[in-house]
């Protein structure tokens, strides 16, 4: 059908060249997922460093400035000093500080004579992950304190048990290579839904679609139209999220480039088959946009396990995340970013996301009509 | 030519209906509607808005179904076969279905993709298009940056790219400067003529129906006439005059012959008032007796005129509406005040939005009591005008004196003294027709005991009452209009803002609320209307006409019409003034160039 690929033609010129001119496509596409992974690979972070905390030394002598000496020295604190409890309570009832530790003014007499001497930790609660890794921070920092006195007296550590860590598929235990991958599937979700609903409601409300429709045009050709050039625009925005990842925050990529791209392709159909069926009932852009954010984005940011585990989570959400195309995603990219081509991860979930491609775009193929009502 | 011996017409309704649901209730769009449309000729779809003119486009281009009845194209039903309607049809809908961020060159190339405009016939039909539409020299211009009437052409080149045999045209006119207008009337009669088109062509510009070779005339979704346009005017035959008294004003003229006995509808024109008859003046007598119609206007002299496609109009909706016709409204409270001072002064005022000049230099004063009218295409400045004149915006140059008040200095008090009537009339929708009125009488701070006063006078004034707790949204577009002059008028004010304020109102709406105006002037409220329509450019006492910022000329609608009379036309209508006037500021920027 030469007539067929002549319209299909003259509408990808049209779809490309508005997208050239709409700074706000490019913007989406592009800028966006800049800001977006800028912020999370600079600002946003699980991990817990120079945290401010409160050392309280009721009775400064040489011994209780070898503990304050290794809190000074650790990574993780960016200790104040205190001299009483109640000043240091003070501060972290501002949030000044978020831990206090304490060492009583028997600390000197204690750890000589009984060779081991009580410290005292008090955390600040309110974000328990934090004040869980504060606390263990602190016991670690504690513990080689002993340690390295025990040396120094010529003496076994006091530990029976010394726990020699070993972490695997994320050897800096950097949340930041975890959370950036994650992010790619967030970017995509945003061009293949957001962007695709929005131009198309835009068709809707200039009232071009509507002089598209009397035309000889099909409804598949408009659908094919405007599945090419996003996705085209889409998988641009994958490769200049990846290349941020990898290039500029450092984050290993252990796996196939190809795999990664494979995956990626699946998911932005089922992304962009999400934005067409969305785009059949809205037309105007601001519900567009409003759907599109509620339906597919804060979904992908909040249910695909890229901030918060999907296992810990209820067992009424978990079963929800299974229609959420971005969690099988966000698994693809974990595995092929940190691990390497891990098959039994893969082959799964890009099943799921072949699935659900072919789900939402033959729904939206289904629903849609060449007429208004 | 298989048109001319083919006795089917091109199109043909048959009892078609359509409804649609808004919120919980069924609106009927369309209330089966039978009619016929000729090969080869321009059928106009006259109603005003809201008659359910685009809802019979969408059906007969398949973008709607209809409820019952049966749509033939060209031999073809719609319903069963839209896609071999749709390869067979042009369609121009409201918006011109152009795309904004593309070039003149661009959406031609679209649309002669999407036609299957063969590559080797491209040059030839655009050479055609872009000639007959006169934008050749533009074709690299993004279509945004193109004028209200160039874009109109340029929508109107695409849909015929590929020539279509039956061409929809959705109210191409609407808001389009009257040098436009004309020139897209020459190229559909050009198609017609030359190419044997067949048109489609909705308006609510009832004067656009005598171009026309044949009218479909839509109310309320029923079809309240079908024919020739002539035909319409010839059953008004002798029963339209000019009515006229030595001195007398005219619009107490028009107010004491609007409610004589006999007398189906009076507006002013100019200086006389034109005058339709229930009935012909009967046999041996060219008018009606002057003295019968109206025994207490001394000096009244009558003169019988040509009828036009309006009159008949008034008088089959008139017949229709029957005794609930609305009577005359009463005189609003307002004091009169006896001087004559000038209320609006307008001197130099510019303004300029980065480089672009949206008003130029432009100054005029009104008097107390005076309706001033500016008149002008979209685009020509009115609005920014009007904004500033409220204090809205500030002015970038020059003085705005309000009823004594600087703008630069006094705006808010300067505010109070003015009512306002925004475009669309700018009502709460979800809001009932009571709530609306409170909140804006709230919003002009009026309470307690003056503020029910206020509210049973709105309501009583304007027939209220009885829509008090429907909702704004809901009401018919005439209800509306009444009740955003009620809200304008809650706080007595001296001045009264109306912006485009009957555009798409049917003709009985737009009388009523003349009539309204009109006594509110005579009471000493001085009122400043734009208005993109040339009719009721005749109803103002002094009007502008303005483009692209700048006044082009001013003074009486009387005097600006007689300034474009020409030994070739000796009656020009405003809108023969309108163009004229703009044609000779084109020139002459021409010989300045």
């Amino acid at each position: 059908m030469s007539g067929s690929f002549g319209r299909v033609r003259g509408l990808l010129r049209k779809e490309s060249l508005q997208i050239w001119r709409d700074p706000s496509a490019l913007a989406i596409a592009f800028l966006l997922p800049a800001v977006l992974l800028l912020i999370f690979g600079y600002g946003v972070s699980l991990d817990a460093t120079d945290v401010p905390i409160a050392l309280v030394v009721q009775r400064p002598d040489a011994l209780t400035a070898s503990v304050t000496g290794k809190f000074a020295h650790s990574p993780y604190f960016r200790p104040r000093r205190f001299l009483t409890i109640q000043a240091a309570e003070a501060a972290m009832t501002a949030r000044q500080v978020q831990a206090i530790v304490w060492l009583p003014s028997d600390f000197a007499r204690r750890a000589q004579s009984h060779g081991n001497a009580p410290i005292g930790v008090i955390l600040n609660g309110v974000d328990a992950n934090d004040a869980r890794l504060i606390e263990g921070y602190v016991q670690q920092v504690w513990a080689n304190w002993l340690a390295a006195r025990a040396q120094d007296a010529g003496k076994p550590p006091p530990l029976a048990l010394s726990v020699q860590p070993q972490i695997r598929f994320n050897p800096a235990v950097s949340s930041r290579d975890y959370l950036v991958p994650g992010l790619i599937a967030v970017i995509m979700t945003l061009t293949g839904a957001l962007l695709t609903a929005l131009v198309i409601a835009r068709e809707w409300e200039r009232g071009t679609m509507e002089a598209l429709m009397v035309t000889r045009v099909t409804v598949r050709e408009i659908l094919l139209a405007k599945l090419v050039p996003y996705f085209v625009l889409g998988m641009g925005g994958m490769a200049g999220s990846v290349a941020i990842a990898v290039f500029l925050f450092g984050v290993p990529l252990e796996g196939s480039v190809w795999v990664l791209t494979a995956a990626a392709a699946l998911f932005m159909l089922a992304s962009l088959g999400m934005g067409l069926v969305i785009s059949s009932f809205a037309r105007s852009q601001f519900v567009a946009g409003q759907i599109a954010i509620i339906a597919t984005f804060l979904p992908a940011f909040l249910l695909s396990g890229f901030v918060f585990d999907i296992n810990s989570m209820p067992r009424a959400v978990r079963i929800v995340t299974h229609v959420v195309a971005a969690r099988y995603f966000v698994a693809i990219l974990q595995s092929v970013f940190l691990a390497g081509n891990v098959w039994s991860v893969i082959l799964p979930n890009a099943a799921a996301l072949a699935a659900m491609a072919a789900v939402f775009l033959g729904l939206a193929r289904a629903i849609a009509r060449k007429r208004l009502d | 030519m298989a048109e001319q011996t083919d006795p089917a017409p091109a199109l043909r309704l048959d009892g078609v209906r359509r409804s649609f649901r808004v919120g919980r209730r069924t609106v009927v769009a369309l209330d089966g509607i039978t009619a016929a449309a000729a090969h080869g000729a321009v059928t106009g779809l006259i109603g005003p808005d809201g008659a359910g003119k685009t809802t019979l486009m969408r059906l007969i281009a398949g973008l709607l179904r209809a409820d019952a009845g049966r749509i033939e194209v060209l031999g073809l039903d719609v319903g069963r076969d839209p896609l071999s309607v749709q390869a067979r049809l042009g369609y121009m809908p409201q918006r011109f279905g152009l795309y904004e961020d593309l070039s003149v060159r661009e959406n031609l190339d679209l649309y002669a993709d999407l036609q299957g405009v063969a590559a080797a016939d491209r040059p030839a039909r655009y050479r055609e298009l872009l000639h007959m539409t006169g934008l050749g020299p533009f074709t690299g211009r993004i279509a945004g940056r193109l004028s209200g009437g160039m874009k109109q052409k340029l929508g109107l080149a695409c849909t015929l790219v590929h020539p279509p045999d039956l061409l929809l045209l959705d109210e191409p006119t609407v808001g389009v400067d009257p040098v436009s207008r004309r020139e897209l009337w020459q190229i559909i009669d050009h198609l017609t003529r030359s190419a044997h088109m067949t048109v489609l062509f909705s308006t609510a510009y009832l004067d656009e129906a005598e171009r026309c070779q044949s009218v479909l005339l839509i109310h309320e979704g029923r079809l309240l006439g079908h024919g020739d346009p002539g035909g319409f005017t010839a059953e008004m035959a002798g029963r339209s005059f000019f009515a006229a008294a030595e001195g007398v004003g005219r619009r107490r003229v028009q107010a004491v012959l609007a409610a004589a006995p006999g007398v189906v509808d009076a507006v002013i024109q100019g200086r006389a008032v034109r005058v339709v008859t229930a009935a012909p003046a009967g046999p041996g007598s060219p008018a009606p007796d002057p003295a019968r119609l109206a025994p207490d206007l001394p000096g009244l002299t009558i003169t019988p005129t040509k009828p036009r496609f309006e009159d008949s109009f008034v008088a089959r909706l008139q017949a229709h509406a029957g005794a609930s016709a609305p009577a005359a409204a009463g005189v609003p409270a307002a004091a009169g005040r006896g001087a004559a001072e000038d209320v609006i002064v307008v001197d130099r005022l510019t303004r300029r939005f980065g480089s672009f000049v949206a008003v130029n230099d432009v100054s005029f004063r009104v008097a107390r009591g005076e309706i001033f009218g500016l008149l002008g295409a979209n685009g020509a400045g009115k609005s920014t005008t009007f904004r500033m004149l409220c204090g809205l915006l500030p002015a970038s140059e020059g003085t705005l004196r309000v009823a004594g008040f600087d703008l630069r200095r006094a705006a808010a008090r300067a505010r109070g003294r003015i009512g306002y009537m925004a475009q669309k009339f700018s009502l709460y929708g979800d809001l009932s027709v009571r709530q609306n009125l409170r909140f804006f009488a709230a919003a002009y701070r009026l309470t307690g005991a003056r503020q029910r006063t206020r509210l049973a006078w709105a309501e009583n004034e304007f027939d209220l009452a009885a829509v008090g707790e429907a909702t704004a949204r809901d009401l018919p577009l005439g209800f509306k209009q009444r009740l955003a002059l009620a809200c304008a008028l809650m706080h007595e004010p001296d001045i009264l803002f109306l912006d485009e304020p009957t555009s798409g109102v049917d003709p009985l709406a737009r009388r009523e609320f003349w009539r309204r105006i009109n006594a509110l002037a005579d009471a000493g409220v001085t009122v400043l209307v734009t208005t993109h329509f040339m009719e009721e450019a005749e109803y103002c006492d002094r009007l502008v006409i303005m483009a692209q910022g700048a006044v082009l000329t001013a003074g009486t609608p009387d005097a600006i019409k007689g300034a474009a009379r020409t030994p070739g036309h000796p009656d020009p209508t405003m809108e023969d003034a309108f163009i004229a006037v703009i044609e000779a500021a084109d020139a002459a920027a021409q010989a300045a160039a």
